[in-house]
Formats: C-alpha cells, structure tokens, sequence
C-alpha cells in the first residue's frame, strides 16, 4: 500500500467538482459509467489543437510529423501502463465495446465456427455478451455462461466444470460494472490455458482503479475505456498478443490499414495500423497519454487503497441502515468501489432523482446488465461507484441521502399512530 | 397529513398526491376478456403498464391496470385511470393528446382541462427532463390501444433519446 494521497490537491484538479447542481456542491459517484477529467487531460486537448493539429502518418510536413509522433507516445504509454511489452500490440479503437467487436469480428469470424464455444459469465456487460450473440447467429458457435456465487463472486470452481475441449475462447470481466466483484483474473487464464482456450479480459472497471499487467494475468486479449480512466470519450484500447493479432483478418477497411491498394485487392497494414482504419481521434488518443502520466503520477496502489477505505466506510454504513438491500460481496478484498443497492420500496429511478437534488450524482438502471438483473430478481439497482478524487465525507453524504430519501418515500408505510 | 423530511425541490416533484396515487388501488386490476388491452413498456428503466378497458356506448365504462415501476409512472397512470373513465373515447383520446404535449412544452400544467385537475400535480417532472417518458408511457399505451381494433394487444415501446 503506497502512501497518503494529497486529496485536496487531486480535487483541486478536476475544475467540474466545483460546481454546483441543485444549488449543492456536486457529489459525483457515478465514476463506473465515466469519470471527471482533470486539468492537465483538458489541457492537453486544446494545447493539441492549438499548436500541433494535422492528420497523421502520412503527411511530410511538420505539423503530421509532432501529431504522429504525439500519437505514437500515447500508445507506447499505454502499453507500458498495462505491462505490454510492444507498442504495436495496443490497438486504438473508439472504446471498450468497439476493441471486443473487433475480436468478435476479426478472430471470431475466421476462426470459430459450429463446433465451437465461447465462454463468458452471468457478471457481463452488454459490451461482452451482444458482439458474441451476433457471431453465435452467424456463425453457430455456441456461447455458455460461468454462473456467479450466491454473494455476487464469479464461480471458478463452476468455470472449471464447464470449459470443455470445444471453448476456443473465454472472455470475461475482471471487475463487475454492477457488483465490484473483482475476478481472480490469473486464474481464468491459466484455466482457459490449460484448456486450450484464448483469453479475453474487459478490464474497463479494473485498468482505472488497480494496478495490472497483461504479462502477469497473461492473458490473449484485453479491452477497456479511456473515459472511464480520466480521459476523453471517442478513445479505447484492444491488446492483443502479437501473433494472434497477425494471424486476424483487418476489421474495417479504408485508409491507414492498407500497405499497398490496387483497384480490385489491398494488401493489410502492419499492426497495429491493420486495425486502426481511418483518421483514429487523435486529440482523444494524445490526451488519453496525459490521463495515463496522471494515474501514473498519483501512483494506482494508493489509488486502489483509497477507494478501498471509502467503499469499506460506505459497506459499513449502508449495512447499518434498516431497508437498504446493498448487492456483491462484502469483504473490501473481494470488491471495488461499485455499490449497487435498492431501498425496499422505492424504485431505483426515484431513488436517482431525489440523490441529483441532494446534488449527488449516481446511477440507476440495469447498468448494461439486463441479465444479470434478472439474475438478482430485481428491474434495476442504484449505484454509487467511488474515485480518486472522492472523500469519506462524500460518503456520509451519501449515506445521508440515502436516509432522507428512504424517509421521504416510505415514512406513509409506517403504521400513523 | 404528515409533514415529510427533504426539501422543497423533492416535495414539489413528489407531491403529495403524487405519492397517494402510486400506491393507490382503485383501478388496479385487470378486466377479465377485456375489449380492449395494451401492454407498454419503458426499456431504459424497465417500467410496465397493462392497461385493459371496456366500452359502453362509446364512452370509457372501466378502465383498469396492473403496473410495476417509479412513483411518477405509477401515480400517472392512477391518475389517468381515474380522470379518464366515464368520458367519451374520443374525449380521452383529445385529453391524452393534450397531456402528452403539456408534458413536453414549457406550458404550465394549470392550463390542463377541468378533467384533468388531478393530472396538474405532474407538474414538477416537467423540471426532469430524464423522467418525463415515466410520466407519459401510460398514456401512450392508452393512445396505442384506442388507435388498435377490439380484441387486439396492442405493444407500446418508448425508445431512448
């Protein structure tokens, strides 16, 4: 565990947390869908269109040569922040959900076919079932599902007994958007290995919060979210280890994939431009680098142990509080800082509004997780999910919240005596 | 009446009667081989309504619901149950029509037809713009069932956006 982190100086560079909503200072807890983005990221996007704007790798002039070069430093930046040891093996694509479409697109299609499965779990995002369900439909593979735990954990044991010689891929998350759960993410791979198996993990609600290394999960394939890690929306990341990446068919086509075009046949780039078709946004990508020394910076193990205080302080109070059903494991070991919870009685949409007038911005709904919902047996949760630059009063803030609206909604049910 | 904790942004959303409404009985329940019946649903927060509904001599006899969802799609469609029966279809088809527009523009609910007083206390979701679909999904599975043939389940879908 690293040391103390300077709270007060992290708030003071995220210019949004200043202000108000309703009248109140902003409380955002709503950090597993985006996050704020502090100063130097909003810098560095403006100071790109003000001083080194051009399309790249393939202009002579100046300006191309720095946008190119700037481009090219986030991605090898990128890579060093997830322990890849080449740059080319980090792909850019718009974000999560595109880098696991790619897979699904690219290697699925060409390599999987009705005699194969795909194994995913109960815990996943839409990002990771639907791009599945498409290839199942149209090329016959067969998807199987690794359950959860009665406590919201994923169930390796039950992975064990399901992955059969036929899985040709397990793709997984390793932290739920809904639950926190973290996924013993080594593992999988090794189980997935050991059978033969590639692997793909959806880091989105791990890369921001803990450290991680592809060389250490090894896994095949990884995905996950700019937004989600201070930087801007329009960029996410596809790892890929080098010879499966080789071995794929492009994804899309058009310029900056192609090495050589003829009028009737291309010849492919190589990586990671094979994949990367199109002019990419390059201002997102360059300042998605100024996100990644941020984190850096900051140091992601006190980062993890912040989040760890506040999410153990919030379990502590939410357990304390009568009508509050509060979803996934217990034990901060086990768990990030994503709190999905119901008040008994009250509808998790009223429960949203009447937070955003306390000025408390959280979310409500099925999180891209419809089955996972039908899994809990319930339409929709209320989630808080912590950051960086949040503070334990923000968690009392919370939990205040949370006993006025739950007083406010249910005070008529009590017996008027 | 009790007075509530929270503050006045949070009464004059859930007003009262608001609440009442949500979790009110009257026209719950279902009508048995019913003329006509719709079922609509709001994807984004998984709300439901089922409305079904019996005629007599071109005036709404009975029309009764079964629902699970927010206060404010609930008590609208309390609400609507209530004003609406009795009055010509044609009527409820007017009122609902004006409603849904009420609901979308800058108008003050006060302007609402008589039929519709208890309606006006939806005034404070029009300040939510994320929460004015809760509001309308009964009316527009009413709206969708009185455009349907008799003896047709009709299906209303709100979209996102």
């Amino acid at each position: 565990m690293g040391g103390l982190m300077d709270l007060e100086g992290i708030r003071a560079d995220f210019p949004i947390l200043k202000r108000l909503v309703h009248g109140k200072p902003l409380i955002y807890l709503d950090n597993a869908a985006t996050t704020q983005k502090p100063r130097s990221v909003i810098d560095a996007l403006s100071r790109f269109y003000e001083n080194h704007n051009a399309n790249i790798h393939r202009g002579v002039h100046t300006l191309s040569d720095e946008a190119t070069q700037l481009v090219e430093e986030a991605r090898a930046k990128t890579a060093a922040f997830i322990g890849a040891s080449k740059p080319q093996t980090i792909v850019f694509t718009r974000n999560a959900t595109e880098a696991i479409n790619l897979i699904a697109y690219a290697w699925g299609r060409k390599f999987l076919g009705p005699q194969d499965e795909v194994l995913l779990t109960e815990m996943e995002h839409h990002s990771n079932l639907v791009p599945w369900q498409m290839l199942s439909r149209e090329k016959g593979v067969r998807l199987r599902f690794v359950p959860m735990t009665a406590d919201g954990r994923l169930d390796v044991e039950a992975a064990g007994r399901i992955i059969t010689p036929k899985t040709k891929l397990v793709a997984f998350t390793a932290a739920s958007n809904v639950l926190g759960s973290l996924t013993p993410v080594e593992k999988i791979t090794a189980l997935a290995r050991a059978n033969g198996a590639l692997s793909l993990v959806d880091a989105s609600q791990w890369a921001p919060h803990r450290p991680m290394s592809v060389s250490a999960w090894n896994c095949d394939f990884l995905a996950f979210s700019s937004h989600k890690m201070l930087g801007p929306t329009g960029i996410g990341v596809l790892y890929g280890r080098e010879e499966l990446l080789d071995a794929m068919d492009p994804f899309m086509g058009g310029g900056d994939m192609i090495s050589r075009v003829f009028l009737e046949r291309f010849t492919p780039n190589v990586l990671p431009h094979k994949f990367e078709a199109g002019t990419p946004s390059i201002a997102d990508a360059v300042s998605f680098g100024a996100a990644l020394d941020y984190l850096t910076c900051v140091g992601l193990s006190r980062i993890a142990a912040h989040e760890e205080s506040l999410t153990r302080r919030a379990l502590e109070l939410f357990k304390a509080e009568p009508g509050v059903q509060v979803y996934g494991p217990q034990d901060t070991s086990e768990r990030g800082g994503v709190i999905s919870f119901n008040i008994e009685g009250v509808h998790a949409h009223d429960v949203g509004t009447a937070f955003d007038l306390e000025g408390i911005a959280i979310r409500a709904g099925h999180h891209c997780c419809q089955p996972l919902m039908m899994r809990l047996k319930v339409p929709g949760t209320a989630r808080a999910s912590f950051y960086l630059y949040n503070t334990l009063e923000e968690v009392e803030a919370l939990v205040a919240a949370l006993r006025k609206t739950r007083d406010f909604f249910l005070r008529r049910a009590a017996p008027v005596g | 009446m009790m007075s509530r904790p929270g503050d006045s942004e949070l009464q004059d959303l859930y007003r009262e009667l608001l609440l009442d409404y949500s979790s009110s009985a009257s026209h719950k329940g279902l009508i048995k081989g019913a003329e006509l019946h719709s079922h609509g649903i709001n994807p984004v927060c998984g709300d439901e309504i089922e409305l079904t509904l019996n005629t007599k001599a071109g005036a709404i006899d009975r029309l009764r619901y079964e629902g699970h969802g927010c206060v404010i799609s609930q008590a609208s469609c309390a609400m609507m149950a209530e004003s609406l029966e009795g009055l010509s279809v044609e009527k409820a088809r007017s009122l609902a029509s004006a409603f849904k527009e009420m609901m979308l523009s800058k108008a003050s609910l006060e302007s609402l037809p008589a039929e519709l007083e208890i309606v006006r206390a939806l005034e404070g979701v029009r300040r939510f713009p994320m929460r004015v679909k809760c509001a309308t999904l009964a009316w527009n599975t009413l709206l969708q069932m009185l455009a349907g043939p008799k003896g047709h389940a009709a299906e209303f879908q709100e979209v996102e956006g």
